[in-house]
């Protein structure tokens, strides 16, 4: 069975519509990345599977006794807050100083742990929030640009750090990323998001998808070079540079 | 030893700010300063519909204040713009509760003594009515802390931890309704806010957890009762004012140390 299964969601936001008919499923161990443009409901998605939006159509079935965690797009701490790292993991309960160590360890910042949240780095500060996301031994991370505001080395070595999670504890994971690079070189699928899934399958299947092309159609010819690169693969089409869209130049960076 | 009206006075304000200070720490977390001034401004309007029905203050001035609460908390997610719905709430119910005392001719009431409080003259009763509502207070918040905390911090990591962000923000709401009902005696109406505020405020340069920050705040909290009280014996002037007087020269001291020191 399936950690998780999406079946035909609809999300509206008053009438507004961000997500028509979605169908996906998520299986043990793969890393599925979302690619989409701005506003093309990836983060509704995600939030739809954890529960904080209700679905206006379809539903979400869980798997038996799946647990996830989850690392949010953006966490703003106020300043008046005073919490401390280790305090922040306990949340909301039930975790030992054992299991803060170990997830702080896997999350790749062992010595973190009576810092004050605030003033940790951006890089830091995302590390923090996967650790969280690791506490309970997930068998699905759901990750939404996690890697935003990081510089290029801090976010490599951030998936990197995703990887090595995924081969430890052999957990799922599902994200949304804006780097294209990144995401042919280490999923194992690819779903293309705009409302609707537009295209899907393997990173190879997706890039040469003509749905694809339309909507990241300039920001190709970098991240499909970058994957030849890494792979050696030909998919024949990279030299098309008959489509340029320049509608969404960011989802390429 | 509650023969005194010293002792009376000095037990409901610490009693209030044994309350205050959990609630004021999630009102500064949260930005919720003005919902806490709008709440506690409708509790005018409480009292005066308690009055012309002869219920207890207590019951009224809370059902007024949980109503305004909830106004607040249902508009808030409809993307009205929230300072000015909540200044536009706050002052017209405050003045409607003025105007509605207006016409309560039969009753002579102290009007004075609602919006700044009285608490020389607390009875044993209202001692009970006190401590009964700050202990709730306390326990609800104590109950459900780790989740208030959880979605105080994000509400998409509440949802994945299985915690429903707005059962929460209900739980404050409810808190906050005991809270004002219980404090109109003690400093008034218009300055129950400051009680929730200022010495959670005061507490933030002391703190390094948020534990630590909601019992720096109800020490401060006492403390400022106490002193403002036997200051207002001493100076004559009005006691509710200058317990929130010491509150705020607390704030003061502590932020100035904190400028003292490197930031943590």
């Amino acid at each position: 069975m399936s950690l998780v299964q999406v079946e035909d969601l609809s999300v509206r936001y008053g009438a507004k519509t961000v997500l028509s008919h979605v169908s996906l499923r998520v299986e043990r161990g793969e890393i599925v990345t979302i690619v989409g443009p701005n506003g093309s409901g990836k983060t509704s998605l995600l939030r739809a599977i954890i529960g904080a939006v209700k679905p206006a159509q379809g539903r979400v079935i869980q798997g038996n006794s799946v647990k996830i965690g989850y690392v949010p797009q953006k966490l703003h701490i106020d300043e008046t807050l005073p919490i401390t790292v280790s305090r922040f993991l306990k949340l909301p309960g039930g975790v030992t100083a054992t299991d803060i160590s170990q997830v702080l360890a896997q999350a790749g910042v062992p010595d973190l742990a009576k810092a004050q949240l605030s003033q940790l780095s951006g890089g830091q500060f995302q590390r923090v929030l996967l650790a969280r996301a690791l506490i309970g031994k997930p068998d699905l991370l759901l990750l939404d640009e996690a890697t935003q505001g990081l510089d290029q080395r801090g976010s490599a070595s951030f998936y990197q750090q995703i990887e090595h999670v995924r081969q430890d504890t052999g957990c799922a994971v599902l994200m949304i990323s804006h780097e294209l690079h990144v995401v042919m070189s280490a999923s194992d699928r690819v779903i293309c998001l705009n409302g609707h899934v537009c295209c899907e399958g393997t990173p190879a299947v997706v890039a040469s998808a003509p749905e694809y092309r339309a909507l990241f159609g300039t920001g190709t010819g970098g991240a499909l070079a970058l994957y030849r690169h890494e792979h050696e693969h030909d998919h024949g089409h990279d030299h098309d540079h008959g489509n340029h869209d320049h509608e969404h130049p960011e989802a390429a960076e | 030893m509650l023969d005194d009206f010293m002792v009376r006075a000095a037990l409901a304000g610490i009693g209030v700010a044994f309350a205050a200070a959990p609630l004021g720490c999630f009102v500064v977390w949260r930005r919720m300063a003005y919902f806490g001034d709008a709440t506690a401004h409708a509790a005018i309007l409480g009292v005066a519909l308690s009055l012309a029905f002869s219920m207890s203050i207590f019951v009224g001035t809370m059902t007024v204040a949980l109503l305004m609460a909830l106004t607040v908390s249902i508009l808030s997610g409809r993307g009205y713009a929230m300072d000015t719905l909540l200044g536009v709430l706050a002052h017209s119910a405050l003045a409607f509760g003025l105007v509605a005392v207006s016409f309560l001719s039969g009753v002579r009431i102290d009007l004075m003594a609602y919006l700044f409080g009285d608490i020389l003259a607390v009875s044993r009763g209202d001692l009970a009515v006190i401590w009964g509502g700050a202990a709730l207070v306390v326990a609800l918040i104590g109950w459900r802390w780790s989740a208030l905390l959880t979605s105080t911090l994000n509400e998409d990591l509440a949802y994945a931890s299985g915690i429903d962000p707005r059962r929460e923000q209900l739980v404050l709401t409810l808190a906050l309704a005991i809270t004002v009902a219980v404090a109109i005696k003690v400093v008034g109406v218009l300055l129950i806010a400051a009680m929730l505020i200022i010495p959670a405020a005061a507490a933030r340069p002391l703190s390094r957890t948020p534990e630590g920050m909601a019992i720096a705040a109800g020490v401060i909290g006492m403390l400022s009762a106490i002193v403002g009280l036997r200051a207002a014996y001493v100076l004559d002037t009005p006691a509710g004012p200058s317990i929130v007087c010491v509150a705020a020269l607390t704030f003061l001291a502590t932020s100035v140390l904190r400028g003292f020191r490197p930031q943590q």
